[in-house]
Formats: C-alpha cells, sequence, structure tokens
C-alpha cells in the first residue's frame, strides 16, 4: 500500500526564513554592495537585483577535517591504462589540480568567495534604509506597475456578479424567435378559444373536431415552452475585465548639479541618492522618463550622466547659469504641454553674490510656471546641521530660495548631512501622490 | 521468457504524462515484483510529489521535510539556487527519507517512465535498504524522526523567541561545527546491575588477595605516583574518558552552559546520528536502490507492462547515472559509489548462477549456490561499506573498472602505483578501496582524553595521526574556537602518532 500525496501547492518559500538569516549574518558586506552599486550605476537602474560577492571567511563552516598536504594516503582509481605495480607517477605541478587520480579524502580547501543574487525588492530595502522612508512609500515604490481592470467585451464564463443582463437577454430573446418559441400571449389565445368553443352548450360536430384540435395545439404549444427554456445558460454573457497596467504618460527629469571643487565625494554621493530616490518615484508614475543632467560652476552645461557624478571642473559658482540652460533645454525640447517636468538641484549653497537674485527671478517667472516639482538640497557638513537649525538662517541663496518656497507650493527644499534627511525633500510628493492612488 | 508469455500484458501507460491514477497503478505492478519477486521488506510509502523550487528547498535543509531554521542552510539554498539556474547543476529526481512511513519526493517535471524508475529506486530499494540493514536499525528510529524533527524545530523557534536569535545562531554555529564529531561510533555499554556489580567487587578482592606481595611495598616512593594516578584514573572514569563525541562530552560536562544550550547540542547530536549510518552505506545504499530498480523494471519489460519507449528512456537515465569516468576524465571525481555498488551487487548475482573457477576460489560459499536472492539480502542487512568490499569485491569487478591502488607520500613528488588488476594486486586494490570507504579512517578521530574539573578545567583533546596525516590548520582554529566557546575554559588540542 502505498500513499500519495500532492504538495505541489505547499508554499515554496520554505528557506525564506533561512535566506533571511544568511542576509542578516552578511548585512555589512550586503551593505556595501549595495551602496557600491547605487554608486556606479546609472540613475536609471538603481532598482535593480544585484549580484554580492561575500568574502567567504565570514560564512565559513569549520569542521575538523585532514589537511590535504601531509602524511601517508592511499588511493583507488578506475581506468587504468598502462600502470604497473611499482611505477612512479609524477605529480600534477599544482597541488589541486587533481587528475593524476587523486580522491578520496581530498575535500578541497572549500571556495574563496560566495556570490550571490539580491532580489529587487531585497535591494530596494537595503537602499531605502538609511533614507528612512515610511513603510506605506516603501511598498509604493516597490510595485513596478499599477494594474486596472478595464472592460473588454463579454465573455461565457465569470462570476454571477458580472452577469451582463441586457446582454443575456439579447440572446435569449434571439434564440427563442430563431427555435419559434410560442410565446405566453400565444397561449392565452388558445386558451381564450378553448374556453369559448367549450361555452357552446351543444357543440356540432365540426366545433367538437375543432376543440380537439385546439387541445392538441394547446398540448404541443406547452410542450414547446417546456422544452425551450426562457433563459438557457447558453445565453448567459458575463462582462469580461481585463487587467492593464495604468497608461503613464511622459516626464523628464532635470538634474542639476553644482560640480566646482567643494563638492567632494560624500556630497556627490548624497546628490546621487536623492536624484535616485526622485527617479524611482517618477518611474512609478510614468512610462518614460527622460533624464537630463546640467552641471554647472560658473556656467552650466548639459553633460551625460557618467560625466556629470565623476569628472570635475574647477571655477567659480554661477547657479543662474544652471537655472538658464535648463529653461533653454524646456524651451527647446520638453514643451511644457506634452511633458511633465521634475526639477532636482543639489548644491551646497555657495553662489557668487548677487547671482541669487537672477535665480529667483528666473524660477518665479519662468521655471516654476513650467515645472510640476522643484527640489532643492543643501549639502551641509554634518558638524553644520546642529547649529542651521534655523530655517531662516543660511547663505544668501537659501534665504533666496526661501523666497520661492513661500510663494510656490511645489518648491521644496532641504538642508541634507545624512541620507536621512533626504527623504523629507519629497514628503509632500509622495503624501499627495500616495493619498491619489 | 517466451515470447507469447512476454506479451500477455498491455503496458501500464504509454507516452510521457503522468496522473496519480497510472502513479498507483505503477506503484502497485512495482510492489508486487518487489514483494513477490525479491521478498524486499520495506516501510509503507509515502510518494509526495513536489516541483522544483520545493526541491530546491528539500536541498538546503539536508533533504528534510522540516528543519529548524539556521542561516547555513540558506546559504546552502542560494548556492545550489545560482548554480541551478545557471544549468550548472540538474536537480535530483528524489529525495527519500528514512523514516516510517518512508517519505520519497518526486518531482513533477519527472515523466511518467522517470517516475517509475524514481518509485522503484527509491520507495523501494533505498527503503528495504533503511528497514533492514543493521547500522539504520540499530542507530536511527525511522518511525520517530519526523516527530523529533518537528520538535526539534518548535524548541528552537522557542528558544530564539526567549533568547534572541544571535545568541541561538552562536550555539548553532558551534554545534554544527562539532556535528562530525557528535556521533557515537559504538554502541555504549551498559551499565552493569547491582548484582553483576557485586559480583566483580568480590573477584577483584579476591583476585588482590591473593596477588599481596609485600616486596612491591619496599620499593621507594612508589605510593605517592600511584596515588595522583589513581585519582587520575578515577576522574577520568567518572567522566567517561576518553570519549570520542564530543558534543555529548560538553553537553553533559561543560561548566558554562545553560540548560537550554545543552538541549540545542542534543538535537545537533541526535540528527547527527541519524544521518552517520547514511555516510557509512552510501555505496551499498545506492547499490542496493540501483540493483532494485534494474531488477524491477527489467522483470516489468518482461511481463510486457512496460513499453519498448519507456523501457529505453529508463535505460537511457540508468546508464547516466551509472556511469564511471576514467582517471584521466576531466569529470572523474573518484568511484562513483552508484556505478561500483552496482556492478559489486550485479556481480554477487553472476558469481552464484555462473562462476569461473577464480570466483570458485575467492568466493567458496556462495559460487554456484544460485541462492543470490538470499546473499544479496544477508549483505544488504549485515554490511556496511567497509565491510561489503572487503567480502564481496571480486576479480571481475576489479577488471572491469581497471582499478588501481596508488600509494602518495606527501613528501615525495610522485605517486606509487601500489597494485593494478592482476594477481598480486587484487588484494592490495581491496584492501585499500575497504579503507577509502571507511568513515572513521576518512574523518579525524578526535577525543577528549582529560580535564580537571576541579582545577584549571582546561579541557585536554587528542588527535589520533593515522600515517602522519595532520588536520587542516585554519579549519581547525576555527572549530576550537568554537569548541572553546561551548566549553567556557581553555581548549588543548594534541596530536599523537597511532
Amino acid at each position: 500500500m502505498g500513499h500519495f500525496v500532492d504538495r505541489r501547492l505547499n508554499p515554496k518559500d520554505k528557506s525564506l526564513g533561512n535566506r533571511r538569516r544568511f542576509l542578516k549574518r552578511v548585512r555589512t558586506h550586503v551593505k556595501k554592495a549595495v551602496d557600491d552599486a547605487v554608486r556606479e550605476r546609472a540613475i536609471a537602474d538603481a532598482d535593480r537585483g544585484e549580484n554580492v560577492v561575500i568574502p567567504s571567511g565570514s560564512i565559513a563552516e569549520p569542521i575538523f577535517r585532514h589537511s590535504a598536504t601531509s602524511g601517508h594516503r592511499d588511493h583507488v582509481s578506475s581506468g587504468n591504462k598502462s600502470f604497473n605495480t611499482g611505477d612512479r607517477i609524477k605529480k600534477p605541478a599544482t597541488k589541486e589540480a587533481g587528475g593524476g587520480g587523486k580522491t578520496g579524502s581530498n575535500e578541497g580547501s572549500g571556495e574563496d568567495e560566495f556570490l550571490f543574487v539580491l532580489s529587487r525588492d531585497e535591494f530596494l530595502d537595503l537602499f531605502f534604509e538609511d533614507m528612512e522612508l515610511p513603510n506605506l512609500v516603501k511598498r509604493g515604490l516597490k510595485q513596478i506597475e499599477m494594474k486596472k481592470p478595464h472592460r473588454a467585451g463579454f465573455s461565457v464564463s465569470g462570476s454571477p456578479a458580472n452577469i451582463n443582463v441586457t446582454r443575456t437577454m439579447r440572446n435569449a430573446l434571439g434564440r427563442r424567435l430563431a427555435l419559434k418559441r410560442p410565446n405566453d400571449q400565444e397561449v392565452r389565445a388558445l386558451r381564450a378559444e378553448i374556453f369559448a368553443l367549450e361555452a357552446v352548450s351543444s357543440p356540432t360536430a365540426k366545433q367538437r373536431k375543432q376543440l380537439a384540435a385546439l387541445h392538441g395545439l394547446l398540448e404541443e404549444t406547452l410542450r414547446r415552452q417546456r422544452v425551450i427554456a426562457y433563459i438557457d445558460p447558453l445565453d448567459v454573457r458575463y462582462n469580461y475585465f481585463e487587467h492593464r497596467p495604468e497608461p503613464r504618460e511622459k516626464a523628464v527629469m532635470f538634474c542639476l548639479m553644482d560640480v566646482s571643487a567643494s563638492m567632494g565625494e560624500r556630497e556627490k554621493d548624497l546628490a546621487k541618492r536623492f536624484f535616485v530616490l526622485l527617479h524611482l518615484f517618477l518611474s512609478r508614475r510614468y512610462t518614460s522618463i527622460d533624464l537630463v543632467f546640467v552641471r554647472h560652476t560658473h556656467n552650466a552645461q548639459e553633460v551625460d550622466e557618467d560625466t556629470f557624478f565623476h569628472s570635475r571642473e574647477t571655477g567659480g559658482t554661477v547657479v543662474s547659469t544652471a537655472l538658464s540652460e535648463a529653461a533653454r533645454l524646456v524651451d527647446e525640447r520638453y514643451p511644457p504641454s506634452e511633458c511633465n517636468i521634475y526639477m532636482a538641484q543639489a548644491s551646497d549653497g555657495e553662489n557668487f553674490s548677487g547671482d541669487s537674485d537672477k535665480c529667483v527671478r528666473l524660477l518665479d517667472d519662468h521655471l516654476m510656471r513650467c515645472c510640476q516639482y522643484f527640489a532643492y538640497v543643501e549639502i551641509v557638513d554634518e558638524a553644520e546641521i546642529g547649529f542651521l537649525n534655523n530655517e531662516d538662517n543660511g547663505v544668501e541663496l537659501w534665504r533666496h530660495y526661501r523666497r520661492v518656497a513661500e510663494k510656490w507650493p511645489n518648491f521644496a527644499m532641504k538642508r541634507i548631512a545624512r541620507p536621512a534627511d533626504i527623504y523629507p525633500v519629497f514628503r509632500e510628493l509622495f503624501a499627495k501622490k500616495t493619498a491619489e492612488a | 521468457m517466451t515470447q507469447a508469455a512476454r506479451k500477455s500484458a498491455s503496458p501500464l501507460f504509454e507516452g510521457a504524462d503522468w496522473t496519480f491514477d497510472t502513479l498507483r497503478r505503477v506503484h502497485d505492478a512495482i510492489e508486487m515484483v518487489a514483494r513477490k519477486d525479491l521478498a524486499l521488506d520495506f516501510y509503507t510509502n509515502q510518494i509526495e510529489i513536489i516541483s522544483s523550487e520545493q526541491m530546491l528547498d528539500a536541498y538546503s535543509s539536508i533533504g528534510m521535510p522540516l528543519m529548524y531554521r539556521h542561516w547555513s542552510f540558506g546559504k546552502h539554498f542560494m548556492q545550489s539556487e545560482r548554480s541551478y539556474r545557471k544549468g550548472a547543476m540538474g536537480l535530483a529526481y528524489e529525495i527519500v527519507i528514512n523514516s516510517d512511513p518512508c517519505i520519497s519526493y518526486c518531482m513533477e517535471e519527472n515523466s511518467m517512465a522517470m517516475q517509475t524508475l524514481v518509485m522503484a529506486h527509491a520507495a523501494f530499494g533505498h527503503n528495504h535498504f533503511f528497514k533492514t540493514n543493521h547500522l539504520f536499525r540499530q542507530w536511527t528510529d525511522a518511525a520517530g524522526i519526523l516527530d523529533y524533527l518537528e520538535y526539534a524545530r518548535g524548541y528552537i523557534a522557542d528558544c530564539e523567541e526567549a533568547h534572541g536569535p544571535s545568541a541561538v545562531e552562536d550555539i548553532l554555529d558551534a554545534g554544527h561545527a562539532l556535528m562530525p564529531n557528535g556521533v557515537f561510533r559504538y554502541r555504549r555499554k551498559q551499565p552493569p546491575s547491582l548484582r553483576q556489580e557485586q559480583e566483580r567487587q568480590r573477584e577483584r578482592r579476591a583476585h588482590e588477595e591473593q596477588a599481596v606481595s609485600y616486596l612491591w611495598s619496599i620499593l621507594p616512593d612508589t605510593a605517592h605516583t600511584s596515588k595522583t594516578d589513581a585519582q587520575i584514573r578515577e576522574r577520568k572514569r567518572e567522566l567517561h574518558l576518553p570519549e570520542e563525541n564530543l558534543l555529548y562530552f560538553l553537553e553533559h560536562y561543560s561548566p558554562v552552559l545553560q540548560p537550554w544550550q545543552r538541549e540545542v547540542l542534543r538535537i545537533i547530536r541526535n540528527i547527527a546520528q541519524y544521518f552517520y549510518p547514511q555516510k557509512q552505506t552510501k555505496l551499498m545504499n545506492e547499490g542496493c536502490a540501483c540493483f532494485v530498480h534494474f531488477h524491477i523494471i527489467n522483470t516489468l519489460h518482461e511481463q510486457g507492462l512496460l513499453s519498448d519507449g519507456a523501457m529505453l528512456e529508463i535505460l537511457h537515465n540508468h546508464t547516466n547515472v551509472l556511469f564511471q569516468p576514467d582517471f584521466d576524465d576531466p569529470r572523474f571525481s573518484g568511484i562513483n559509489p552508484y556505478a561500483l555498488g552496482f556492478a559489486m551487487m550485479q556481480d554477487i548475482q553472476r558469481i552464484c548462477n555462473d562462476p569461473r573457477e577464480e570466483d570458485r576460489a575467492w568466493f567458496p560459499d556462495i559460487a554456484g549456490s544460485r541462492d543470490w536472492k538470499n546473499v544479496l539480502a544477508e549483505a544488504w542487512a549485515n554490511y556496511r561499506d567497509e565491510s561489503f568490499i572487503q567480502q564481496f569485491l571480486s576479480p571481475a569487478v576489479m577488471r572491469r573498472f581497471r582499478m588501481f591502488a596508488l600509494s602518495d607520500n606527501a613528501d615525495d613528488p610522485f605517486y606509487l602505483v601500489s597494485g593494478i588488476h592482476d594477481e598480486r594486486g587484487f588484494h592490495v586494490i581491496r584492501d585499500t578501496l575497504a579503507q577509502n570507504h571507511d568513515v572513521a579512517s576518512l574523518e579525524p578521530h578526535i577525543e577528549v582524553v582529560d580535564v580537571d574539573l576541579l582545577g584549571d578545567r582546561c579541557l585536554k583533546l587528542q588527535h589520533v595521526k593515522r600515517n602522519g596525516v595532520t588536520l587542516d590548520d585554519e579549519q581547525r582554529d576555527a572549530t576550537l574556537a568554537h569548541l572553546e566557546r561551548l566549553w567556557g575554559y581553555d581548549v588543548a588540542l594534541e596530536a599523537v602518532e597511532s
């Protein structure tokens, strides 16, 4: 007697708990891999899974075992072709080559590195970790695309709640006509006729014959009515819904950054995280996003992503050049009527004196009118952020931007010193959109 | 078998698709052959169909259906998942568990022919071996293992709740490092009954009275040393030293462990003990399963219950599994236990039925006896790999595999061929091969020899070297660190030549 059990529908991720424990154990390595990946990847594909390489030392499982390079041992191998007892065979030069019939207790010295793939979710979890995003936002960002049910015709199967009555009744009517199902009126007319005939007190032979014929006809009519159903299962139609991805429009995201010498590695890393987060958010809302990178010193130019993050320029700092370059690009390539325009600016707050007024004018008159959202971060020293807690204080650019922020609700600004400071810049953006969604 | 008899029945199935109905029919047909023809003795079968993801899950928890949680299982899961996705590794067609009822997992991807092969192999071959082999009977509790694992999983989850996951992880890490050293290799002596004890004391006294000689007492200084010696001896006797089961010793005598930590060590030790017979009988277990499936499949085919197409598919897989590459082949990784086990068992059948002169000289007891079923049943029940090879490896098999023995001295720049498949070499090869399959000589022999619980509490271990083979330094130090964590005081390991 054997029993058969179908286990295929049992939950699959039995070892998920083990996987989590493993990731926890190698956290420092994984975190580092994620940080490196964010630094090296292009903004647009920051949210992929990631290969992680871990030195095997941290996850070794040692046991007592024999060393492969000492003492005397004997093996048996198969496939002898020309050896005879007493022959000497030279050992292969490398100790691990093993071709010369090395078998048995040689367990090998273990792999040097352990490589595995982090899923997209795990990757984003770690990426979000020190940004302190609220859970609702995290979940929203991880969702790749949203789907909504759309009507897509009718189907012959479905749930009772989705029955389409009109279509069903129309089918039934057509079938009843085609099969010549007698309707109730005909039956009533026949009955009336029979009633009238039966009421005659002394019927003639002709009348009696007619009555018999009418009875036969009524019976046949009733039978046909019984056999041909009023509504047949064949007639039933259901509304059919198709899950289609939400149509999303086009967007363009401008990344503006000061690349003068005062922006070091740390500042650029923070700026990049800021851009990545905005891009992640946008990629959830829009099918295609163009990225435009504008860097500036005392003059601004459009560059590719690699140059943007990695090459250095020297020169002064004139912020308005970047803004006017962005405005020029908007006019040239991205008419606000066709595109949703988002701008993100990162800077250390320095600006050529007197230029900040010009910036405010540019924003007020031009950019803020066509932008969906403008986010500005001032990257400051961790030591400084302590005494810069008053929003009104700050360098010239900051004070001027405050005026813009007061006037335009879609302008966000924030000082950041740590990754955790980035999210609040977008808080409004996320709050608004998640409420909508 | 005549042509008419061959086609007496119609095939049990056609085509590659399987249904539970067909599986059940085939299972019953196989069971008929197994019971009537081979007289196998097996636990009731429970055959579970699983998907490839679930097979990967099973891989990571050492094949057991339920297991406590630990990061190392996650690591193994990722490893096998990666190589599976890359296509570097195929998945097993089945996993079978030594339990009562005997659970075997079959993959849903298998074709019906493969399911037939897998059932004959695992659900009857391995199953019979688990139930009858003396090592499994003596050391494992097939009826209780699943309940025990359930308990272990629950207990360790409770511990994580109560003491924090990282505290539990520390103990598990250390316990896993000592897992190979956490098994009993021999039955422990039963404590003597009071009556036996009294009897022994009486005999000892009588002996001492007889052996009294005042000459000894005039020798100087002996009293002192013998007293310390006696103390040490007494101490060792109380701790049952020497003790080779390190986990057992730590569980009972470690001065620093909490009760729950001792229980965790006990769980690890019990699981290690459960798997120890499988290590010792890899070759026999697989050989038995291959022999059984080969016999059953052929019988079914002869009865006309298997179509020729299915038979060809089965044979194709059978030969793949039993492939033995030559030593200079890049695929060579030692002697294939499936191939050697199967070849030896087939050869036993041949020796019984159709012996040559040579066989009569080597196996006078069984040559020509025609009773191969009993000889094999005997062998399956009472041997392990090492003794099985020592007893049954025949010259014919050695010749077929073209075996040769190499002697490898780490200091020499060459290997010495110590024997080939000729009259002089047969015994050399057989001895060497038997030794290579002796788990006790493959794994380092380490035992606790002394500890002074009232003194410095330094745990003294001894590694008994064989043929000058030392321990791998790096691994040794890492393992000793784990051992020290469990013991709480110093640990000293010395190596002695056997």
